[in-house]
């Protein structure tokens, strides 16, 4: 994506996930293309995954953002190319491991670490990679649930996904 | 022609529907605290798709049509979803049973709608196939515990596959829209992935300790919208709240 002027990006950065209130939409990379003419924004955002609930309210919140600033935003749901953790910013993973949730893994450690064959995910409260596997599906969609072995806490993986 | 894909894309769209809403039914009622998540994760993931295909055909379809009235308002004859994800939830190892020979036959299904030259049907089929595999993998592992598991857990996975075998035959049949959207370079031909499903399904159930059944005779009749004696139950809770309510919104 192209860069945006910078009272545009601002908007969009005070966008957050509402099922993860630490990571905006930027962070999270749903927003796929901003178009801005004069007080018109045209913005295509992309599902994490296809059921995610979040959708239509992180639409309704960039309307609300974009016309608290005198704008007019319109919001289209794209599916192509697939949403993927890779576009999750450094600054997103680490919102995430602050907020508790363990960021995704590589597409081969995750694979492992999901059929519970090695230990790796890391605990976000105390950093040990002693965790087990208790659930291959969590909370949302786009987590799985773990605990640490070494400070008993259970805590959401956020899976892998390309 | 046009009719042809409207119809082509409910048949691949009725079956996550319907299968969602059974899964759907276990909320609060898994077995397990983890199965339960997992059973209506997968079921939010069908609902997600569902809603994607129900769109781009209320789309084609024009009018007053919507995801909503595609969901709500048909009748049961007008569904074409297949048999098998209409049948109930009658213990974790049907459930189990269900979801796997469904995921196994759903993958290789959109493998190949992804290369369908209508870019929309391509867009949603690689969107789901990420989340199809993980259902697969949830599925195929409980298979595996409980073939493999106690005598109990074995006999009953077994009951499950024999009772069920029945209805996959019809996953492969391929109806005149099927047919025409093959042709239109749109569809996927099913009758062509019976091989590879049944390998597949032969192999896990192989490790399983499981035997795969034999059957000589297969039922049908969901594809043309003749349903088995469940589906009236099905609709009657999923669309009650619009038929007593007619087009209310929340
Ligand atoms: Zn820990």
């Amino acid at each position: 994506m192209k860069t945006l002027p910078p009272q545009i990006n601002a908007i969009l950065e005070s966008v957050s996930d509402p099922e993860i209130p630490v990571l905006s939409i930027m962070d999270m990379g749903v927003v796929r293309e901003v178009e801005v003419q004069e007080r018109d924004v045209f913005i295509k955002i992309t599902p994490t995954y296809s059921g995610c609930p979040a959708m239509d309210t992180i639409a309704d919140d960039i309307k609300a953002a974009f016309a608290k600033e005198g704008y007019e935003a319109q919001v289209k749901l794209i599916l192509a190319p697939a949403w993927s953790t890779d576009w999750i910013t450094e600054r997103g993973r680490k919102a995430l491991e602050a907020y508790g949730i363990a960021a995704p893994l590589t597409e081969e450690a995750d694979k492992e670490a999901l059929l519970g064959n090695k230990k790796i995910v890391k605990c976000p409260q105390c950093g040990s990679t002693h965790t087990r596997l208790v659930s291959q599906f969590g909370s949302t969609a786009c987590k799985a649930l773990f605990q640490c072995e070494a400070c008993h806490e259970p805590f959401d993986y956020f899976k892998c996904l390309k | 022609m046009s009719n042809s894909k409207i119809n082509y894309i409910l048949g691949i769209a009725d079956n996550a529907l319907i299968l969602g809403q059974r899964l759907s039914e276990l909320c609060g009622h898994g077995p397990s605290l983890e199965t339960d998540i997992a059973t209506t994760n997968i079921a939010l993931d069908l609902l997600g798709q569902t809603r994607s295909y129900y769109q781009y055909a209320a789309e084609l379809q024009g009018g007053e049509a919507t995801e909503d009235t595609l969901a709500f308002l048909r009748k049961e004859r007008e569904y074409k979803n297949v048999l098998l994800v209409e049948q109930p939830n009658t213990d974790f190892g049907y459930v189990m049973a269900r979801q796997y020979m469904f995921d196994v036959f759903h993958l290789l299904l959109l493998e190949q709608l992804q290369n369908s030259n209508d870019e929309v049907l391509a867009a949603i089929a690689k969107k789901s196939i990420k989340e199809v595999s993980y259902h697969k993998r949830f599925s195929g592992d409980w298979i595996k515990r409980l073939g493999d598991g106690t005598e109990e857990s074995h006999n009953r996975m077994q009951e499950a596959f024999d009772n069920l075998w029945t209805f996959t035959n019809e996953l492969f049949l391929m109806t005149a829209d099927d047919t025409a959207m093959v042709e239109a370079g749109v569809g996927v031909d099913v009758a062509a992935l019976k091989a590879a499903w049944t390998q597949e399904i032969t192999a896990l159930l192989t490790e399983a300790t499981l035997t795969v059944p034999d059957l000589k005779y297969f039922l049908k009749g969901g594809k043309e919208g003749i349903h088995s004696e469940h589906m009236g139950f099905i609709l009657t809770e999923m669309q009650y709240m619009q038929r007593t309510y007619p087009n209310m919104t929340w």
